[in-house]
């Protein structure tokens, strides 16, 4: 079954902007699905108007076989949002914000509360609950706003970089929470820039540029589409200069670790071959930018060769 | 529409705005207890013994049934204006916009909390007047009916206003250049037949007057208006002013881009 389905979506500002020209995706239900793309290309409008916050221009949205023109409520009862900006009553407590979200989707207090306890603890909140939301760090609010959408169980939960600001600890922590979330049947929808994330979490993408689809298939067939990637190799010791390895670029780089450039053609094992008959030895070994990242960078690039992922060459 | 959830829905949000209005009790109770103290001293105790009677009570009783309602007014008005504008303006408003409760239950939603702070803030100026003069109720019905409908009558232009609203300052043009001027002169310290002709035929055009007379007819049993009519013009206001509500939440006029 589809948890999503768009058609044609077209979205017009007052001020002319042309948002969104006609952009066509659907995500599986029980996907983890990731929509991708650059600052302004249309992933927040797009979400604004699955979730009733914006009001389309042209084009069809369905919510598990609901239709936002039709049948509205029945399309909102499916979704939990957890929007980009940071939108919780200041003055509110923790446990009061996500008890009234439960009652605005119907549900009784009781068992408001008993979810309350439930989605707070999983998110280490339970404890804060009677304090002003306004009084939590940036992490707590994050992960706040995600229990707030969780509080009535929604089947699909829409999360517009829920990660941003957050640090590295927590970041992974809710990370392993949205997988057992996904795990459990909730369809989640992603958009972030750590691409990253994405690449760990997903299972799907779709890339949004300038309110156009540009890319959209299963994650690991688009990342096979990188015809190029770029290690890092940490050497035991120091080299003067970059080695010639026959057919790979190499770079050296000014902290003395060695760059190589390899077509997917080819594999790692002729670059070792290469590196062990100079008498190189390599200590470690890592991308030089996230695999997505470089495949993001060349299709949403637009000649930003400056960039690391600038020699990814997507196809 | 699914009722049950509605119910619930409007349940919550009541909950929240008493929440709000005792959280902010220095805001929203203590102003109007002090300002309609200080009107029933100066312009009942000290003023009022000179002035006299007017029609047939002495001043304060007759100023009393306006004062209430002057109180129940601008606290119901203001209620909802700040509360549903700070929702806006911080963005927690989208709680509500994403959930599947209508725009109707919203609307009553916050109705009904600047409906209870009125008749709260009402309740206590009818404390405070019987602290200075007798007050007695002579058609009980009329009086709670009157208050309420008078009540969700601001409520509803308050929440209109908040839908406007873009900055705060614009949640505090209607009270001052508008819902004062329109109280004062609607018949809460004066009878307007103390007024030339010509002034009364431009009062009739102020609504608060039919309130403020039906109002007081309630209590004292006297009205510059008559009460059927002064219903009549109270209940369009409900009907109209909640159906520009409703217009303005389905076409997401100030609240959806």
């Amino acid at each position: 079954m589809l948890a999503l389905s768009i058609k044609n979506l077209t979205k017009t500002y007052p001020n002319g902007v042309e948002a969104l020209k006609g952009i066509d995706f659907e995500v599986e239900s029980g996907d983890f699905y990731a929509l991708l793309g650059p600052n302004g290309a249309g992933k927040t409008t797009a979400i604004g108007i699955i979730c009733s916050l914006v009001n389309k221009t042209a084009g069809a949205v369905e919510i598990f076989g609901h239709s936002i023109d039709r049948e509205l409520a029945a399309a909102k009862a499916c979704i939990g949002l957890v929007p980009q900006e940071l939108n919780l009553n200041a003055f509110d407590t923790v446990l009061n914000i996500v008890v009234n979200q439960a009652g605005y989707y119907g549900i009784e207090r009781r068992e408001a509360l008993r979810r309350a306890e439930k989605y707070l603890g999983e998110l280490r909140l339970w404890d804060r609950r009677q304090e002003p939301s306004r009084s939590l760090s940036g992490g707590m609010k994050r992960r706040l706003m995600i229990a707030r959408a969780l509080i009535h169980e929604p089947k699909l939960l829409i999360l517009d970089e829920p990660t941003a600001g957050v640090d590295i600890e927590i970041r992974r922590s809710m990370w392993d929470f949205l997988k057992r979330t996904n795990e459990a049947g909730t369809t989640i929808i992603l958009t972030t820039h750590y691409l990253e994330e994405a690449e760990s979490l997903c299972r799907h993408v779709a890339i949004i540029d300038k309110g156009r689809i540009i890319e959209n298939a299963s994650m690991s067939s688009v990342l096979r589409k990188l015809k190029r990637e770029v290690f890092v190799l940490s050497l035991r010791n120091p080299v003067a200069e970059a080695p010639d390895l026959d057919g790979f670029d190499t770079l050296l780089r000014d902290d003395g670790d060695l760059e190589v450039a390899i077509d997917s053609t080819r594999d790692l094992n002729e670059v070792f071959e290469r590196l062990s008959r100079k008498a190189i030895a390599v200590t470690s070994l890592r991308n030089k930018t996230n695999r997505l990242e470089e495949l993001f960078i060349g299709l949403v690039g637009h000649g930003r060769s400056d960039s690391a992922a600038g020699s990814g060459g997507a196809k | 529409m699914n009722l049950r959830l509605n119910w619930i829905g409007f349940a919550t949000l009541l909950r929240k705005e008493w929440i709000r209005v005792i959280r902010i009790w220095v805001q929203t109770i203590v102003p109007p207890a002090i300002t309609m103290t200080l009107y029933f001293i100066i312009f009942g105790n000290l003023i009022g013994r000179r002035i006299g009677s007017m029609d047939g009570f002495n001043y304060m009783q007759y100023i009393a049934p306006g004062l209430i309602m002057m109180a129940v007014i601008t606290n119901s008005y203001a209620n909802v204006v700040s509360s549903f504008f700070g929702a806006k303006f911080a963005r927690h408003i989208e709680e509500m916009l994403i959930a599947p409760m209508s725009n109707v239950t919203i609307i009553l939603g916050h109705v009904a909390g600047g409906v209870v702070r009125g008749l709260l803030v009402g309740g206590l100026v009818t404390g405070i007047a019987l602290a200075f003069t007798r007050l007695h109720v002579e058609h009980p019905l009329v009086t709670f009916s009157v208050v309420l409908l008078s009540s969700v009558v601001f409520s509803l232009a308050g929440f209109i206003n908040a839908v406007f609203a873009k900055k705060f300052d614009d949640i505090s043009i209607v009270p001052t250049f508008v819902l004062t001027p329109l109280t004062y002169l609607g018949g809460v310290f004066y009878s307007i037949s103390l007024l030339p002709e010509f002034w009364q035929k431009v009062s009739l055009a102020n609504p608060i007057l039919y309130m403020v007379n039906a109002f007081r007819y309630g209590i004292l049993g006297k009205s510059d208006i008559d009460i059927e009519y002064a219903y009549l013009i109270i209940v369009l206001f409900v009907a109209g002013l909640f159906s520009v509500s409703l217009s303005l939440m389905n076409r997401g006029v100030g609240i959806r881009t």
